[in-house]
């Protein structure tokens, strides 16, 4: 079994139904650790020691956050720009996150009609996410599509008991599974995933 | 009456309080000041002064005493053990070869040897009052010049010692044995012993500077009698000053030796602010007298003899001087004020000329010329450091001044801390940890014993003084911080910060809502309620035990801070009428409420439909 990081980043938790169901729906899972960023550095006073080695021991990293702005709430960026260091993530000598796995677990307003081409914001979400992209790429990681949950204000609670489902068996499987096949890396959406 | 000793109080004091400010008006410094004062009120011109002027003379010099033992104070240990290439270096060639220079030119006038030696030894001395009143009226103990000035001074202050042991010999060696002495009371003792008792009282100053001045201080200091500690402090001076001149030693030295030892203990300011007046009216007194002692008689009947043997020991002194100065790399105008500054004859010199009349190797009339030499050239050399100042230093080098300035501001620190109590130790050991360094006051003389022992660099005394609080730095640094208990003090603390360095920042502990206002009626803007943050942050975590977010209670904790501090604001206008003060109370509770809670409900989910765009079709 190998380590999955969930690195949630949500600064208004507690009014977020979705994504406290998503949260409660991995929560408990062996080899699974849920690690709440808003809740542990509320004064954005990141421990960087002790987040490298959390990161250390994980073999599947995931950036669970709503899209703000077409990105990722402040506290996330913060965490990146510190915890990330030349000479320990990338640069010489920056070997330690080399060839884990990292994605992105997205909530947000817009539905994937919305991030399209043809949709109000013109792209896909995978191309807003390319900064995470990159991020994962300069740290020799290998990084996956990500997970969307979109349309949140009309998701009807059938709909989120099933994709929050959806997420628990998806890190289930990266957790259990040796090699991940190739296909994976070419999806728009790990929504589309077919076990 | 006129020999009354009020009256003699009242013309001295007159005297300077006319002259001293005219003179700082008209840009001459304060000791030309005081040399007119008893030049104008001496036996040439208002003759209120005669004879007895010299003996004020004596009694003042005890004034330059004084100020040794404070110079002493602000060195310690371990910078004048920096210095010791500098005295030796600078200050002995500068002896050496003035002394020379003068005993050839009058073995060439045909003086004989003794008479030759005795006078250019004493003419090799230069005035520590003037030179140390002068440098440290415009700030320049600092520079290069003052560091070097101050080398010199010292070693000649050293130099003294072998002087009036090599004087007798003189006497000896030119046949005539009069037996006479100096006073030194160990003078009939044998030679060896003579340097065992030597030894013994430098040894015994040391001993109690190190362990028997501070314990006693500190036990004074319990008493809270201010004037018994100012008492001690001049026991401490006096007393070590009558055990040098008991074994023969400079007593300027031995309470420098005292000052040193005592730089490093927490009664440095305290003791600095409470002999400081006494230094000054001392000092100014010396001047006075001798402004007084300048015989105009015997000037006007040699007037250009005395006059240009003055002009001329003055451009021989600053001449070697020059070259020393060169020597130790001496920037141009930095060399100019170090020599020109020394140029004059020291008033050690009054001391070595009676002794060496006293042994008849000067004869009356020569010693009343060399007196009114060194008298003059010790009232010109203000006037010279002026024309300095303002004719051929604005001329020379002024890049380099701008250049050397910024060495001077490392030694002082920029925050005073006031109050070291749990609340004060706090911020001390916080600023230290970020690298900044604070000068620490504090009046509980067993709190200031502990924490030095700890390893602070606390200093004793009540910092609502003004004169404490410019020992220790108030004129140089930026912020004051008060993190003193009660609060009457910090009212009189502020108030005295605020009448005497306007410039400062205050920042100010209160220890609740009622001090807060009055500080806020004192203008005060940086107050710092004690219990505020503290009982926020135990708020914030109870909060979040129940459940509630961390994140969004640090944001709420941060909001109700900010709300209440504006709220005092409002509140302190309307503090003193009852009523309207509870219903403004009131109304700000409730405003803050309704503030927090719309913060605490706002949720960012409520607009997601924006980000879609059916919902946008919708509309």
């Amino acid at each position: 079994m190998k380590n999955v990081l969930v690195l949630l980043a949500h600064p208004k938790y507690e009014h977020s139904i979705i994504n406290q169901n998503m949260i409660n729906s991995i929560s408990g899972l062996e080899c699974i650790q849920v690690h709440d960023l808003y809740e542990i550095y509320p004064d954005f006073n990141i421990n960087v020691q002790s987040e490298q080695e959390l990161l250390f021991t994980s073999e599947i990293v995931v950036f669970h956050h709503p899209i703000y702005w077409y990105s990722a709430p402040p506290l996330l960026k913060q965490w990146i720009d510190l915890v990330l260091e030349f000479g320990w993530a990338y640069g010489p000598d920056g070997i330690y996150l080399k060839n884990k796995i990292v994605f992105n677990c997205v909530s947000s307003g817009g539905t994937d009609a919305a991030y399209s081409k043809q949709g109000k914001h013109g792209h896909t979400l995978r191309e807003f996410l390319l900064p995470f992209e990159q991020t994962a790429k300069l740290c020799q990681m290998q990084y996956l599509p990500p997970f969307h949950i979109g349309g949140t204000h009309k998701k009807s609670s059938i709909d989120l008991q099933k994709e929050s489902q959806d997420y628990r068996n998806l890190l289930k499987y990266f957790r259990d599974t040796k090699d991940i096949p190739d296909h994976l890396y070419q999806l728009d959406e790990l929504n589309n995933f077919k076990f | 009456m006129e020999n009354s000793f009020l009256f003699q109080a009242i013309i001295y004091l007159a005297a300077a309080i006319i002259c001293v400010p005219i003179a700082k008006k008209l840009g001459m410094g304060s000791v030309l000041g005081y040399l007119l004062a008893g030049i104008i009120i001496g036996p040439y011109v208002l003759e209120f002064i005669g004879e007895e002027g010299e003996s004020i003379m004596h009694f003042a010099e005890f004034g330059v005493v004084m100020m040794l033992f404070l110079i002493g104070l602000e060195l310690e240990p371990a910078k004048l053990w920096q210095m010791r290439a500098m005295i030796t270096r600078i200050g002995l060639s500068q002896v050496l070869i003035t002394t020379a220079a003068f005993f050839g030119i009058m073995i060439i006038f045909g003086f004989s040897w003794q008479i030759s030696l005795a006078v250019s030894m004493s003419l090799s001395l230069s005035s520590t009052a003037i030179v140390l009143q002068s440098l440290k009226e415009k700030n320049q103990m600092d520079s290069s010049a003052g560091k070097n000035s101050f080398a010199v001074l010292l070693m000649q202050d050293i130099a003294v010692i072998p002087m009036l042991a090599i004087i007798p010999l003189l006497a000896v060696a030119g046949d005539t044995l009069s037996k006479d002495h100096h006073g030194s009371p160990i003078e009939q003792f044998p030679g060896w012993t003579q340097t065992l008792f030597v030894v013994g009282a430098v040894g015994l100053v040391v001993v109690l500077g190190r362990f028997a001045f501070v314990p006693v201080l500190r036990m004074i200091a319990r008493t809270r009698l201010r004037e018994l500690f100012v008492a001690s402090a001049l026991l401490i001076v006096v007393g070590i000053a009558f055990l040098m001149e008991v074994v023969g030693l400079s007593p300027a030295l031995g309470t420098f030796l005292a000052g040193v030892i005592l730089a490093n203990s927490e009664f440095k300011h305290e003791l600095e602010s409470d002999l400081d007046p006494f230094k000054g009216l001392l000092l100014g007194l010396f001047f006075i007298a001798v402004g007084a002692s300048i015989n105009f008689g015997l000037i006007g009947e040699n007037a250009i003899m005395i006059i240009s043997i003055t002009l001329g020991i003055l451009f021989l002194k600053t001449l070697v001087l020059l070259g020393i100065g060169k020597f130790a790399k001496l920037g141009l105008d930095q060399n100019l004020i170090f020599a020109i500054g020394l140029s004059q004859v020291g008033e050690f010199s009054f001391v070595t000329y009676s002794f060496a009349s006293q042994l008849q190797i000067l004869d009356k009339p020569t010693n009343d010329i060399l007196m009114a030499i060194t008298a003059i050239s010790m009232t010109i050399t203000p006037l010279l450091i002026l024309l300095n100042e303002k004719l051929i230093l604005p001329n020379v080098g002024t890049l380099e001044k701008e250049e050397k300035e910024a060495d001077v501001v490392d030694e002082k620190h920029s925050v005073i801390i006031v109050g070291f109590s749990h609340f004060g130790s706090t911020i001390g050991r916080f600023l230290r940890a970020s690298g900044i360094k604070a000068t620490i006051l504090d009046n509980d003389s067993d709190r200031v014993d502990l924490l030095r022992k700890m390893g602070f660099k606390v200093y004793y005394g009540d910092a609502t003084r003004a004169d404490l609080l410019e020992a220790a730095g108030a004129h140089d640094a930026k912020i004051l911080i008060s993190a003193i208990d009660s609060p009457e003090t910090n009212f009189l603390l502020v108030e005295t910060a605020k009448k005497h360095f306007p410039h400062l920042e205050l920042m100010i502990r209160a220890k609740n809502r009622a001090d807060a206002y009055e500080l806020m009626e004192m203008e005060v803007v940086n107050i710092y309620r004690e219990h505020l943050d503290s009982s926020v942050r135990l708020a914030k975590d109870a909060l979040v035990k129940l459940g509630f977010r961390s994140h969004t209670v640090h944001r709420l904790g941060q909001n109700f801070i900010k709300y209440d501090e504006e709220a005092l604001k409002d509140l302190v206008k309307v503090k003193h009428n009852q009523k309207e003060y509870i219903s403004s109370i009131r109304r700000t509770i409730e405003m803050q409420e309704q503030l927090l809670s719309s913060e605490r409900l706002r949720k960012f989910t409520i607009n997601d439909h924006a980000w879609d765009s059916e919902a946008m079709k919708g509309k």
